[in-house]
């Protein structure tokens, strides 16, 4: 039988759900023989080659660009977790969410401390840009997600947990200590 | 007075008349999860999580007087799961953000969630648009996290008997609000203990914070209620 085959990707994260990833230590010589990784910052690869078993997220979807990543994912991958607050919830990003996207940008871009009062007042609008959403939305919001996996970063236990649990088949079991919000 | 004798979920228990039924879990091991129930405030009711079925009714455990005979369900799938979706409810209602919350890892909410091992609420964020009122020399009131147990608005009163906390509207638009004039004479000791009572990170004393490493934070390693059983 083949390899599973994973791919993972960031959307509105820090790639620090990536790190805990990489925070599975050796084992990760195992993660290596147990699956065979696609698309995903870990191998590079840009653009899905195959139909993939698991998707893994972290970050939630603050503009274009993330929906249609995450839609991509959804298309191609079997099984989709949320990994981390920012899929499940939108997380640091989502302190934005309640205010008007105006404002946030008038902040970011006219009238931060580090803005020179003498400077043109210039709102990043290149056509390359991704388009900002009204808020940051929780993967959940926008496609099916099959499996949720909180933490901020989520503990690599957790992570090599589920993955095994996901592959072998066996059932998750969730230590207290390893399934944390923060 | 005699004892009272009652069943929570089988077991026999004896518990002392006028007593709640979480006080007379307590007594006899068994834990009953609450949130909005503070030792030495007046019970309130406000927050549910407590809910018990006796005689087939659903009722907050932290208002219901013992009787002679109760039989009380608290542990079963169905209750449980409900406690679950109310914990669920309340982190939609606000915005919890758990990663960057200061009272994290010492938060009785985020403790339940632990507890019930919630992963996503299954009901939509909400998004509320709260404040944070930092206008007072001693605390932070973030209502962003408030989950209106009235905590505060109980515990936290004057020696002449004013209240330094109240609440505003109702409905979905309640709200925690602060007396600015009662808040400005708060002594450190007075905002401790606003903190402490406060189960969420709605009340924050200033300039201190982080005290406790993570990892040695009060529900780091062992689940809320894990003191009292079950």
């Amino acid at each position: 039988m083949s390899k599973p085959v994973v791919a993972t990707a960031s959307l509105a994260g820090c790639f620090g759900c990536h790190m805990s990833v990489l925070d599975i230590d050796d084992r990760i010589l195992q993660l290596i023989d147990l699956v065979e990784f696609n698309k995903s910052p870990v191998d590079d690869i840009k653009t899905f080659t195959k139909t993939c078993d698991i998707g893994i997220i972290e970050g939630g979807c603050c503009n274009s660009e993330n929906v249609e990543n995450l839609k991509e994912f959804r298309k191609h991958c079997k099984i989709l977790i949320s990994l981390g607050e920012c899929a499940i919830m939108g997380g640091l990003p989502a302190m934005r969410n309640g205010i008007p996207v105006k404002e946030c940008m008038e902040e970011a871009y006219y009238n931060c401390p580090t803005i020179d009062k003498n400077d043109p007042k210039i709102m990043p609008n290149d056509d390359e840009l991704p388009m900002i959403l009204d808020r940051v939305y929780p993967l959940h919001e926008i496609v099916k997600i099959d499996y949720y996996l909180p933490g901020c970063p989520p503990r690599a236990d957790l992570i090599w947990e589920a993955l095994v649990a996901l592959i072998t088949g066996k059932e998750l079991s969730l230590p207290y200590e390893v399934l944390k919000f923060d | 007075m005699a004892d009272i004798t009652l069943t929570i979920d089988g077991k026999t228990c004896k518990a002392k008349p006028g007593q709640s039924i979480v006080d007379a879990a307590k007594e006899n091991g068994i834990y009953i999860p609450v949130l909005c129930n503070y030792e030495g405030l007046k019970p309130a009711g406000t927050c549910r999580i407590c809910t018990v079925r006796v005689g087939g009714r659903f009722m907050a455990a932290c208002t219901t007087p013992v009787g002679e005979g109760m039989i009380v369900e608290s542990g079963t799938p169905d209750i449980e799961d409900m406690r679950k979706a109310i914990v669920e409810m309340l982190f939609v209602e606000g915005n919890h953000m758990c990663p960057c919350c200061e009272k994290s890892g010492n938060c009785e909410l985020q403790a339940l969630g632990y507890r019930y091992q919630m992963l996503v609420p299954r009901f939509p964020y909400l998004w509320p648009a709260s404040q944070v009122d930092a206008s007072t020399p001693k605390i932070f009131l973030d209502k962003n996290r408030c989950v209106q147990c009235l905590r505060c608005v109980r515990g936290a009163v004057t020696p002449d008997g004013k209240h330094v906390f109240g609440l505003l509207n109702r409905g979905d638009r309640t709200a925690i609000a602060i007396d600015h004039a009662l808040a400005s004479k708060m002594t450190d000791e007075m905002a401790q203990k606003a903190m402490d009572s406060c189960p969420v990170g709605a009340i924050l004393r200033k300039e201190v914070g982080y005290v406790v490493p993570i990892g040695m934070r009060k529900f780091d390693s062992k689940p809320i209620g894990s003191d009292i059983g079950q």
